[in-house]
């Protein structure tokens, strides 16, 4: 199989002298950094620990599942697993993955601009996430927490003894972080951009994460409040969410999933720009109609708004309302599959080879048509009533949020690695590791698709025998995923003293990022570009390609 | 369906019985199914088209035959067909769905209701017979069952896979389901909603029987006292008999035969008097003055639990005339020395 | 990163201390910053906006209970509160004018005007608070419910409420303290960065051509205003019908 890497010639290489890596050192000049690049690495390793103290915890759940009976922890602890699984998962992974480790080293770059417009609010927004993350450590220290990551009232506010508070303060303060993650990237994207990058010229990686800060920015606050009041309704006993003073339980779920299903998007749509890059560059091609993959991303975030509801199908909202929510949802299906059809339609007359990240973008497209299409069964209103809090969800949302989003952040992490440090990490290893995530993940949870028909509800921590044999093959696979989980964590981190030296521009890609040095200096750009050309202009970069070997041969 | 009814019959049995697929154990769940395998198969073949456009091309223009990428911009009648066709089809899913919903969520007229009352960590059902259950529910085949349910504490969710149906049990309002059960046997009951610490031990079983099975069964666990005679007794005991009394002189209105009414209230709306009203009237009885009275009902909140509170509103359904409750008083007023504590009243 | 700061301004042709050395431009660090402050104010209207959703739907379901628990808070007092934040809001717009008419004194005078008035508000709502406290309507365990049951004789609202529905005012005094507590945080915020602002301003920081964070805390300030001037009518005044 040929390859377009293109890694320079190993004797004579170097990486850059000054970089953003070697600039300054001790372990103060990387706390106090108001570099993107450096507040970006900072994020990839705090979100790798919380990632495997959540998959620690799946690992838990998983095991415990392997038999009928509630053999291996008591059942209040499995609840405190699944419970400390969401949380982390969701609000210390999945949310800041791809917008504040890759966004936020490859925004700037890739409009042309030194740094996103507020440094010191990206610094502010890590430690924020930090405080987040470690009052969750707490809440888990102290005893745990087994309200679910969904707060659900008035079991959360009247009848749980366990840290909720600590939990509920917990996702207040990581949400703020990622309220000013997006806020910097909104402003960035509208006023920071180099001269001639007009908004038809950014890469689609950068209108993906806009779309998703959209979401951060009008989606968080609102369940900031909801956490709010669930805190002084425990604490002080306010009346507002507490049926039996008055309150309404259910304001709490709309008020919760108002910002919990744009949440949603918020994790997708930045792992689809990673893939709209990934797919172009390996095969060589502008993205088919990228018009219509832009503006499918903003759709999504638009219509992601007013499809909240459908959480509440059997809630006795009003049949009427039902019907509008299900109709939404049905139209918010519709953006992905557009994005879908166009990431394999710029597969044809490309000249495609297949690089680890590339192997990663398919999985990703194949797992996401699954995750995404599933989304139909619940979406439509009748199906909806026996699927959902069924396993059907568990392993419709997990298609999606690690079929999808994981697979993108690993396509995009092993796609501009050698960007982030400067190195290459053993191709053929990589190689393995996503076929084997993706054997793994299939087999964990397509049999939870079965489960969840045959009626097997979430979060359950015994269940009856015959449902065994397929939780058993569940189980089976997470350990071959974990596998696939732990294989990139080695070889990368063994690739940062041992990989190749990656050169500028390993995959020939276009991107402004791949112009720079790797790792690209401090400032980025000695000179802030001019951008005269479309994106994934691959003729044009031949064309230098060539002219660069007549003027200098 | 479009398929043979020969054929699903197979193909639904032999899923079945290799422990793939639910029993079909009521008279949504083929209608169910068939949406089910609607959305199976639009599944099976968007991941195909797919999968099929990925390996072809990747086949087809893979580097070492295709060196030279071909740029193409776009095409907007391709764009308008994938936006298009998928559309179509995930309206067809809308209808579908909805029609289905309505299908589950709409009781027929005719169908007999049983109270189901979810607590951490049980179910708690109640037959107007007087059959009070735990953890189980006896149900008559081919005959459409009306579950009316209210959650004494946090959400819970009421779930039997086999026939389809499931509602959210919510505290402080009725939620109903209905099914109507073909098949003689038993089924799960779950909780479906995260419930705390035993969530997964709120399950229970279903015993679907023969409407001869059934009547022996109903006679053979009866209480001694109906619903309606428990809510009679609370009906006295809280002294509702003073004001409710159907005479002329009453404070407040009277209630035989009130339910299903229209009632006119005095801020001017007119309510259809069915379960949730009567509930909403004892707990918050100033928010529903019957047009002609004096807001003078006290509230009963916190003082009836919730059966309690099916009992007296099965009382007043089955309320025709006063006659007994002008009884009622005059035992209830020689005997005021001496006032039994009715069952559900909470101490 | 001051450093870079520094090295930047050498290498190019800046020469503002303020300038970041990542803009392009100070007009584009301006536009940036006001931008950033604009969506910020945005993220803060949808916060407040799920208590006012709240508030609209509780209000529809308890509207007898939401117009005795309103009746029973001061309307002199919170009447005072809404004129002392207006003024606190014209003296910061009359800063943001200070600043950029590079008036040093004027500007760090007028900032202390705005905070004594911040001060000032927050001072009667505690009044206000207090008495809610000594009435026993501050929801929770403690909450009280007899004088809208059997309201005193001096009261502005003799209606009797039922007990059930007398109940339903802790809905509103939830929300009550819920929307003029988070409010007042926001006001504490504030006043935190108006000490901050006042010290820099005293060193002379703003009144040389850099009026940006004057301008944006401005901006977060008539935020403020402008969130108290929806609650003051909602919470205080809605029930008022002069001639009945």
């Amino acid at each position: 199989m040929s390859t377009i890497l293109s890694l320079p010639d190993q004797r004579t290489a170097t990486l850059p002298k000054k970089n953003y890596l070697n600039n300054e050192h001790g372990i103060l000049s990387w706390l106090l950094t108001g570099d993107h690049k450096r507040i970006a690495i900072l994020y990839l390793i705090s979100i790798t620990f919380f990632f495997f103290i959540g998959g620690a915890f799946a690992g838990l759940i998983r095991l415990e599942l392997l038999t009928p009976q509630p053999d291996l922890v008591a059942s209040d602890t499995y609840n405190k697993f699944f419970t400390m699984h969401g949380i982390i998962m969701i609000f210390l992974f999945l949310v800041p993955s791809v917008p504040a480790t890759l966004g936020n080293f490859l925004i700037p770059i890739m409009l042309g601009a030194r740094d996103l417009a507020f440094p010191r609010i990206n610094l502010l927004s890590w430690y924020l996430y930090i405080i987040g993350g470690t009052l969750t450590l707490t809440a888990l220290v102290l005893g745990g927490v087994d309200t679910g990551w969904t707060f659900t009232t008035p079991l959360s506010t009247h009848y749980l003894n366990t840290h909720v508070v600590t939990a509920a303060t917990a996702i207040f303060v990581a949400g703020f972080s990622s309220i000013f993650t997006g806020l910097n990237f909104i402003v960035t994207i509208h006023r920071m951009r180099a001269p001639g990058m007009s908004w038809f010229r950014m890469p689609l990686f950068v209108w993906a994460n806009y779309a998703a800060s959209l979401l951060m920015v009008l989606g968080t606050p609102v369940l900031a409040i909801a956490i709010v009041l669930v805190a002084l309704e425990r604490t002080i006993g306010i009346g507002i969410f507490d049926p039996t003073k008055g309150g309404d339980p259910l304001l709490f779920q709309h008020l919760f999933w108002f910002y919990s299903h744009p949440a949603v998007y918020i994790m997708i749509l930045p792992g689809m720009g990673v893939i709209s890059e990934v797919i172009s560059t390996f095969s060589r091609k502008r993205i088919f109609g990228y018009t219509a993959v832009a503006f499918s991303s903003v759709a999504i975030a638009v219509f992601g708004f007013f499809v909240w509801a459908h959480h509440m199908f059997i809630m006795g909202v009003s049949n009427y309302s039902a019907l509008v929510f299900s109709l939404l949802t049905m139209l918010v299906a519709v953006p992905s599959a557009i994005k879908t059809f166009n990431w394999s339609a710029t597969l044809y007359k490309g000249s495609l080879t297949f690089e680890t990240p590339m192997l990663y973008a398919f999985g990703f497209i194949g797992l996401f048509t699954i995750g995404g299409l599933t989304g139909v069964f619940l979406g439509s209103l009748g199906m909806d009533v026996h699927l959902t809090e069924t396993y059907f969800i568990v392993a419709h949302f997990h298609f999606v949020m690690v079929g999808g989003m994981l697979m993108a952040f690993l396509a995009g992490i092993h796609f501009w690695w050698p960007k982030l440090t400067g190195r290459m990490y053993p191709e053929s290893l990589s190689k393995l590791a996503a076929v084997v995530t993706f054997i793994g993940f299939i087999l964990t949870f397509m049999p939870q698709f079965i489960l969840g028909y045959l009626g097997m509800p979430r979060r359950y921590h015994a269940y009856p025998p015959e449902f065994q044999v397929l939780n058993v093959l569940s189980t089976a696979g997470a350990t071959v995923l974990g596998v696939g989980y732990m294989l990139p964590m080695l070889y990368l981190a063994w690739s940062l003293k041992y990989g190749a030296i990656a050169g500028d521009n390993p995959w020939q890609a276009t991107g402004l990022e791949w112009q720079i040095s790797s790792p690209p200096p401090t400032e980025n750009f000695h000179e802030i570009p001019i951008v005269d050309y479309e994106a994934y202009d691959y003729e044009r970069l031949e064309k230098l390609k060539k002219h660069e070997v007549t003027t200098v041969g | 369906m479009g398929i043979s009814p020969v054929l699903w019959q197979f193909l639904i049995k032999w899923l079945h019985s290799s422990a793939l697929f639910p029993a079909e154990a009521s008279t949504i769940a083929p209608y169910a199914d068939a949406l089910y395998f609607f959305l199976l198969l639009m599944t099976l073949v968007g991941t195909v088209i797919v999968a099929i456009l990925l390996v072809t091309f990747s086949l087809r223009y893979r580097a070492e035959k295709n060196p030279v990428a071909t740029q193409i911009e776009g095409s907007t009648l391709l764009e308008a067909t994938w936006t298009i066709i998928p559309l179509a089809i995930f309206l067809v899913c809308f209808v579908w769905g909805a029609l289905l919903y309505f299908r589950i969520y709409s009781p027929p007229a005719n169908s007999m209701n049983i109270y189901v009352v979810g607590k951490q960590w049980m179910w708690k059902a109640e037959h107007p017979g007087g059959q009070h259950e735990i953890n189980a529910l006896h149900v008559p085949m081919g005959k459409p069952v009306q579950l009316t349910m209210i959650s004494q504490d946090v959400f819970h969710s009421f779930s039997v896979p086999d026939f389809r149906v499931k509602r959210e049990v919510i505290p402080g309002r009725y939620t109903t389901v209905w099914f109507n059960a073909t098949t003689p046997g038993t089924y799960h009951i779950f909780c479906t909603q995260y419930c705390g610490t035993l969530h997964s031990g709120m399950i229970g079983e279903v015993t679907v029987m023969t409407p001869s099975d059934y009547e022996k069964w109903t006679q053979e666990s009866t209480s001694g006292m109906s619903l309606a005679q428990n809510g009679e007794r609370i009906f006295a005991s809280m002294g509702c008999n003073a004001c409710h009394n159907g005479t002329a002189a009453a404070r407040g209105p009277n209630l035989a035969g009130v339910y299903g009414s229209k009632m006119q209230l005095t801020d001017g709306r007119q309510v259809l008097v069915d379960d949730a009203y009567l509930r909403d009237a004892i707990l918050n009885p100033s928010q529903h003055v019957t047009a002609g009275y004096a807001p003078i009902m006290p509230t009963y909140q916190g003082q009836i639990s919730e059966e309690g509170l099916i009992d007296l509103i099965e009382y007043l359904k089955n309320l025709n005339s006063n006659y007994r409750v002008q009884q009622t008083l005059n035992t209830s007023q020689s005997n005021a020395t001496a006032p039994e504590t009715a069952p559900g009243v909470k101490p | 990163m001051d450093n870079h700061a520094i090295a930047q301004a050498e290498e190019h042709h800046v020469s503002l201390p303020q300038h970041r050395h990542h803009f392009e431009t100070e007009e584009q660090q301006r536009e940036a910053a006001t931008f950033g402050m604009w969506l910020f104010l945005l993220t803060e209207i949808m916060f407040f906006g799920g208590l006012f959703m709240a508030y609209l739907l509780y209000r529809n379901w308890y509207h007898d209970a939401f117009v005795a628990a309103s009746n029973t808070l001061s309307i002199p007092l919170g009447t005072f509160n809404t004129a002392v934040l207006i003024s606190s809001g014209f003296a910061m717009a009359l800063a943001v004018w200070a600043a950029e008419v590079r008036k040093k004194g004027l500007l760090v005078l007028l900032l202390i005007i705005t905070t004594v008035l911040g001060v000032a508000f927050l001072g009667v709502k505690y009044v206000e608070y207090k008495e809610k406290f000594e009435l026993r309507h501050v929801p929770g365990a403690n909450f009280d419910i007899s004088q809208f049951v059997n309201p005193p004789k001096e009261a502005r609202d003799q209606q009797h409420l039922a007990p059930d529905m007398a109940h339903k005012t802790e809905v509103f005094f939830s929300l009550y303290f819920v929307m003029t507590g988070m409010h007042a945080l926001h006001m504490i915020i504030g006043l935190g960065l108006l000490v901050w602002l006042i010290i820099r301003a005293q060193r002379g920081a703003f009144t040389s051509g850099y009026v940006a964070p004057i301008e944006n805390f401005g901006l977060y300030w008539h935020f403020v205003d402008i969130v108290w001037l929806f609650l003051f009518p909602l919470l205080y005044l809605i029930n008022i019908h002069p001639g009945r």
